[in-house]
């Protein structure tokens, strides 16, 4: 009897996710798919509204990365107000926004890490679902539990100054920024009381490192082997091929690193970026016209930026960049599960880009605005925590907005996180009667690598545990299990 | 001579998302009454959601009240005590308030007297304005919270915000 199995996140609103996995009558792994129930009526929702309201409106679609949501839409809104692209606006606009930015990545990141992977590295995919948490870190290593909490605090303290509050703030406005940085602000990051300063942050940021690289010596077959299939690879990148997360043109490589998009202008990325309508999923197939959906699909996403920068522009995360490109002796990184050392690397990159940043006159004076002719389409394009984060925008002669096209960072994952829940299910499912509490943690770990926005929109109510259940052929639910 | 307790009352919801919003609400209202009673040693925040770095801020109070919008409080409001709970979630998008409590004492060895203040809502659509029923519920929960309140500080007193205040 062919056996269907459901691995469901329970949810109060919307945004959750559910794995499901078909088995044959010999145990064999037919199927698996991941569906995520995004809600796409936000496109919708801004429709009517005045353009300049943009930037502020959409930071509603997530609690985690609104900065993403405020700056992609507020670049947009630049190209609108005819102030140009990213690098067009005047120097203090450009970088109070990319400080904003850095502080939105750092905080993300480090929440990511410390709360979510650390806990899996420490107490193992089999670990006890109770104590496999940060509060389970806590127990076991207090600092490391700290400067969690704390580097997160830091980033939106970075954010609360530069957009205004720590969430749903206003900085970004179309065509620039609407304050410098307070000397006050300044001085607290760069100098306050340890440990809610700069140099703290990047001093942690290597401490977290180098807690990875030892974890990594000791268990290269969870990090190297867990999971692992050719991907292409998509981010911004500056335009000298600098890892840049705020602006830059458009690259893609395959899983040979040949480069299949050649930094092109993102105003035109639909040229180059169609999405493919499964009826199984709400969420589309993003892929690139040229190649097709079954060969031109991509990752984004730390791993993708590490394949397809060619430097970075700071002097500790270059030095990590190099040895991550060394341990793959210069080819295409496609395990997933490296996506943790990326992201780390990406924190010690926007630590020392916030520092610089600090340090830099511009920010504490100077004009904030720039504004040209105005245009009726905008697209705004920045690599967000989780990947690249595409907004366009149509506008009408009343500056309404007619046309919203989002495109989100775990929109572009959809493929790879669904090859990836595939091949943990035939590695560790083949055969097998019952589901294990392993298995069914294995199967999180691998969709978490990608570290996806399942509940945008909201907050979740409740508890949100991972439910197996398990379907004969005929649809009959013969047996469920929940992970918490 | 007596001690004043130090507490934060902390709504979180989505203002954008209609009755969402009514723990953001009901701090709004806290603050702006505690200001006009005096009660300095009273302080709110809000946020969009619950995480991990709330385990630091609560740290410092002796009595910290979330407040937020509920499908199916035991009537209209309810008042629970939240004691510390380990689980986690899945993704790191939000944590329970039992789980920031739990957290703060992992940390910091202590943790706050918490409760949490369940406010029913009935719409979540994407719109800023809250349904009749939910700005009744607003009104029950800022009136039981007054009480609540008054009955935990005592006298009120002017002056800065500090853990501990000596009358």
């Amino acid at each position: 009897m062919g056996q269907k199995i459901t691995i469901e996140p329970v949810t109060r609103v919307e945004g959750h996710g559910k794995v499901t996995i078909h088995i044959d009558n010999d145990g064999n792994i037919e199927q698996t798919r991941l569906h995520i129930v995004e809600f796409r009526g936000f496109e919708r929702f801004v429709q009517g509204r005045p353009y300049w309201e943009a930037p502020v409106v959409v930071q509603r679609l997530c609690g985690i990365c609104p900065v993403s949501h405020h700056l992609a839409a507020a670049k947009a809104m630049d190209v609108i107000v005819g102030a140009g692209t990213g690098d067009g606006l005047t120097p203090t606009g450009e970088k109070m926004r990319r400080l904003m930015h850095y502080g939105q990545v750092f905080q993300s990141h480090s929440l990511h890490f410390f709360h979510l992977a650390s806990p899996d590295l420490l107490f193992g995919v089999d670990g006890d679902p109770l104590t496999r948490n940060i509060i389970g870190v806590a127990m076991k290593n207090k600092d490391l539990a700290v400067q969690g909490v704390m580097m997160r605090k830091f980033g939106q303290e970075v954010i609360r100054a530069t957009a205004g509050k720590k969430i749903h703030g206003t900085g970004a406005i179309p065509g620039g920024i609407n304050k410098h940085l307070s000397e006050e602000d300044r001085d607290l990051l760069l100098n306050g009381d340890d440990p809610v300063n700069i140099n703290k942050m990047i001093e942690w940021s290597r401490g977290a490192l180098e807690f990875f690289h030892d974890y990594h010596k000791k268990n290269k077959d969870i990090i190297d082997r867990f999971v692992d299939f050719p991907s292409s690879h998509l981010s911004l990148v500056r335009k000298d091929g600098a890892l840049d997360l705020y602006h830059g043109v458009l690259r893609a490589v395959n899983s040979e690193g040949k480069k299949i998009l050649h930094d092109v202008d993102y105003q035109d990325y639909n040229k180059y970026i169609d999405e493919e309508v499964r009826s199984w999923s709400y969420m589309k197939f993003p892929y690139l016209k040229e190649y097709g959906m079954s060969s031109g699909w991509y990752t984004v996403g730390p791993l993708a930026r590490m394949n397809t920068a060619d430097f970075i522009d700071t002097p500790l995360a270059q030095k990590e960049f190099e040895r991550f490109r060394s341990y793959t002796e210069g080819r295409i990184n496609n395990m997933p599960m490296h996506m943790h050392w990326a992201r780390l690397i990406e924190i010690l990159h926007s630590a020392e880009k916030m520092k610089e940043l600090l340090q830099d006159p511009d920010l504490l004076k100077g004009e904030l605005v720039k504004k040209g002719n105005k245009q009726r389409t905008g697209v705004g394009l920045l690599e967000a925590p989780r990947g690249t984060l595409f907004h366009h925008y149509k506008i009408n002669e009343f500056d309404q907005i007619v046309m919203a096209n989002l495109i989100v960072s775990t929109t572009n994952n959809n493929q790879p996180m669904n090859l990836a829940v595939n091949q943990v299910a035939r590695a560790l499912m083949t055969g097998k009667k019952e589901i294990s509490e392993g298995m069914m943690n294995a199967v999180e770990v691998a969709i978490r690598a990608y570290d996806p926005c399942l509940s945008c929109a909201t907050h979740a109510m409740g508890q949100m545990p991972l439910e197996i259940a398990l379907y004969d052929s005929n649809d009959k639910l013969i047996d469920t299990k929940r992970s918490i | 001579m007596c001690l004043k307790p130090s507490i934060l009352v902390y709504g979180y919801g989505n203002p954008g998302r209609q009755d969402d919003g009514l723990g953001i609400r009901l701090a709004g209202m806290i603050e702006k009454w505690s200001v006009q009673s005096g009660y300095s040693h009273i302080v709110t925040d809000t946020n969009y959601q619950l995480n991990i770095e709330d385990a630091e801020l609560i740290s410092i109070y002796d009595i910290v009240i979330f407040a937020d919008a509920s499908i199916d409080p035991e009537g209209d409001i309810e008042l629970t005590t939240v004691t510390p709970d380990p689980k986690t979630e899945f993704t790191m998008h939000a944590v329970s308030p039992g789980f920031v409590v739990d957290l703060c004492h992992a940390i910091y060895n202590r943790h706050p007297d918490a409760y949490l203040l369940h406010m029913k809502g009935f719409q979540w659509g994407f719109m800023e304005t809250m349904t009749k029923e939910a700005l009744e519920n607003l009104d029950k929960g800022f009136n039981f919270m007054k009480a609540f309140l008054e009955q935990k500080s005592g006298k009120p007193d002017k002056g800065r915000p500090v853990k501990s205040v000596v009358l």
